[in-house]
């Protein structure tokens, strides 16, 4: 763990492995898309709408696993003081919320034709829906707070709060439909996921990881970056005040 | 104890002697409920339908008018350096002002809530429970909203962002809140939900000071 | 492939899901990687001003 720790070591080894993983994005992407939008059969239920799933579900996954990620960070940066940690929970926050969003969008035009309305306040939606206010509060915060310092603790605390609540609000929302017996509940789901609609899913789901990989190495080298710049200009700020001193120190003639 | 005791008593002291904060947000609380009406249409029993829901979210957003202050009046005078370096844990006194918050802002609106419940034609059966959940839920919410205060206390124009960080955190006491008085109005009983907000309440109690203590101690460097 | 378009009936559905996943995936790649070199180019303009600030006071001494 603690190899990693250095900023410059990570530059070298994301600058190794960024071409392989934004590779491995694409073709997966290419392979994902032609398999399911080409190939895949439509459902005899849900006729071609089933493609949606292709990008709503991995979209969903992901919404799911960067926050766990971003957590998980946080801790790490709380609780150990890794100093890569809080730059890959900064760096994790917008890819997270862009993947909730698409899930929401996505899953909303997947809505319409299926169940004749565009949003149903649900357990599943309902949670996601809080989750992607979660990112934006995580994200507001770190844009509040001037010292980056400062601002990776308060967020790393706020990101855990989040993460302790967003399994509450899924059991809670979950307690809420069932004690109110909802009229019908249309899962997402539907029968058992046929092989041949699951291996496209798979491979997307896959290619939204490489993806996610890709990203956020590029997000924390930038962070590193934008972090030594914050010191190098602090550093001169104090150098040009240092040199206001000069011109008393060669009055009283010392060098 | 009696450190808990000396803050909560200035706090309360400070308070009375201020007043406009209960005023403000009992004043709110009414006029955000009266809306409604004026918005939905006075049709009794789509009021009645809604009434549960409406009450909560006024009494989610009065309790978040206050909370900005919580913290940074102590922190502009040096007391909230005095609390974290001397006396008491720093978690002791946040426990200290936000009994004080919920005395000064959580119980008016449970005195209000159902006063607003007869104006929306709730119905009967629910108004026991309304006020329970309320007991129960408007101090999670003021422990909650202490972790929100915590984070912004040091940010300028901090309360829109203290709103936006806050309301997804409030939004189990809303769920099981509103699911409560629904379940005694369809004769199911509230008991499953106040149980649900007894337990949300035990379990703020013992983190949310934590975190905000934390919070208060990053801000304090 | 009028037929592919069509998507059975609900390509109003299923074209927007694709493309707005795709905009909102290749705008963040995009501002990220934006970011990323901008960062760099600033760094080096940093990093070079810094070695011509050093070296006319070793010249001056």
């Amino acid at each position: 763990m603690h190899r990693f720790a250095n900023p410059t070591r990570f530059m070298r080894l994301s600058a190794r492995i960024l071409p392989w993983a934004a590779g491995l994005a694409l073709v997966l992407t290419l392979a994902g898309l032609v398999w399911g939008l080409g190939y895949a059969p439509p459902d005899y239920q849900q006729g071609d709408t089933v493609r949606i799933m292709f990008v709503h579900v991995p979209a969903a996954w992901m919404a799911m696993f960067s926050y766990t990620f971003m957590a998980v960070a946080s801790a790490t940066a709380l609780i150990w003081k890794h100093p890569l940690a809080d730059f890959s929970a900064k760096a994790a926050a917008p890819i997270g919320a862009c993947f909730t969003f698409i899930a929401l969008v996505t899953g909303s035009l997947w809505g319409q034709p299926m169940w004749g309305t565009w949003w149903v306040w649900d357990a599943r939606l309902t949670s996601v829906l809080v989750l992607f206010f979660l990112y934006l509060g995580y994200m507001a915060l770190w844009q509040a707070i001037e010292d980056p310092q400062k601002a990776s603790r308060a967020a790393a605390i706020l990101a855990l709060v989040g993460f302790v609540n967003v399994p509450i609000i899924k059991f809670s929302v979950d307690w809420w439909y069932t004690l109110h017996q909802p009229a019908s509940v249309l899962r997402l789901d539907g029968p058992a996921i046929h092989p041949s609609i699951l291996w496209p899913l798979l491979v997307m789901a896959l290619a939204f990881k490489a993806y996610f990989v890709t990203v956020l190495l590029v997000r924390i080298r930038s962070e590193i970056n934008l972090r030594k710049i914050r010191a190098m200009q602090q550093a001169r700020i104090a150098e040009e005040v240092g040199f206001a001193a000069p011109p008393a120190a060669e009055i009283t003639g010392r060098t | 104890m009696r450190e808990f005791a000396a803050i909560l008593g200035r706090d309360l002291r400070v308070a009375v002697r201020q007043g406009s904060a209960t005023v403000l947000v009992v004043v709110f609380f009414v006029i955000t409920v009266t809306l409604f009406p004026l918005g939905v249409g006075p049709e009794l029993n789509i009021l009645a339908r809604i009434a549960p829901g409406v009450i909560w979210v006024a009494a989610l957003l009065a309790a978040l008018l206050s909370l900005d202050r919580l913290f940074q009046a102590d922190l502009e005078d040096g007391s909230l350096e005095q609390m974290a370096l001397a006396g008491p844990p720093l978690e002791i006194a946040v426990l200290a002002k936000v009994a004080a918050h919920w005395l000064t802002t959580g119980v008016p609106l449970i005195l209000a809530a159902p006063v607003l419940a007869v104006l929306l034609n709730m119905d009967g059966r629910g108004f026991l429970v309304l006020v329970a959940a309320m007991a129960l839920g408007t101090p999670v919410l003021s422990l909650i909203g202490a972790i929100g205060a915590a984070l912004t206390v040091n940010i300028r124009r901090g309360g829109v962002l203290l709103s936006l960080l806050v309301l997804p955190l409030y939004v189990p006491v809303l769920i099981f809140g509103v699911g409560a008085i629904d379940a005694a109005v369809f004769g199911l009983g509230g008991q499953a939900n106040l149980l649900l907000l007894g337990a949300l309440l035990l379990a703020a109690v013992t983190l949310c000071p934590l975190a905000s203590a934390a919070a208060l101690r990053l801000a304090l460097e | 492939m009028s037929e592919f378009l069509a998507m059975g009936g609900y390509a109003a559905f299923v074209w927007p899901s694709y493309l707005i996943a795709a905009i909102v995936m290749l705008g963040l790649l995009v501002v990220s990687v934006r970011t990323w070199r901008d960062s760099k180019s600033t760094l080096e303009k940093l990093q070079d001003g810094r070695r011509d600030r050093r070296r006319p006071r070793d010249g001056a001494t």
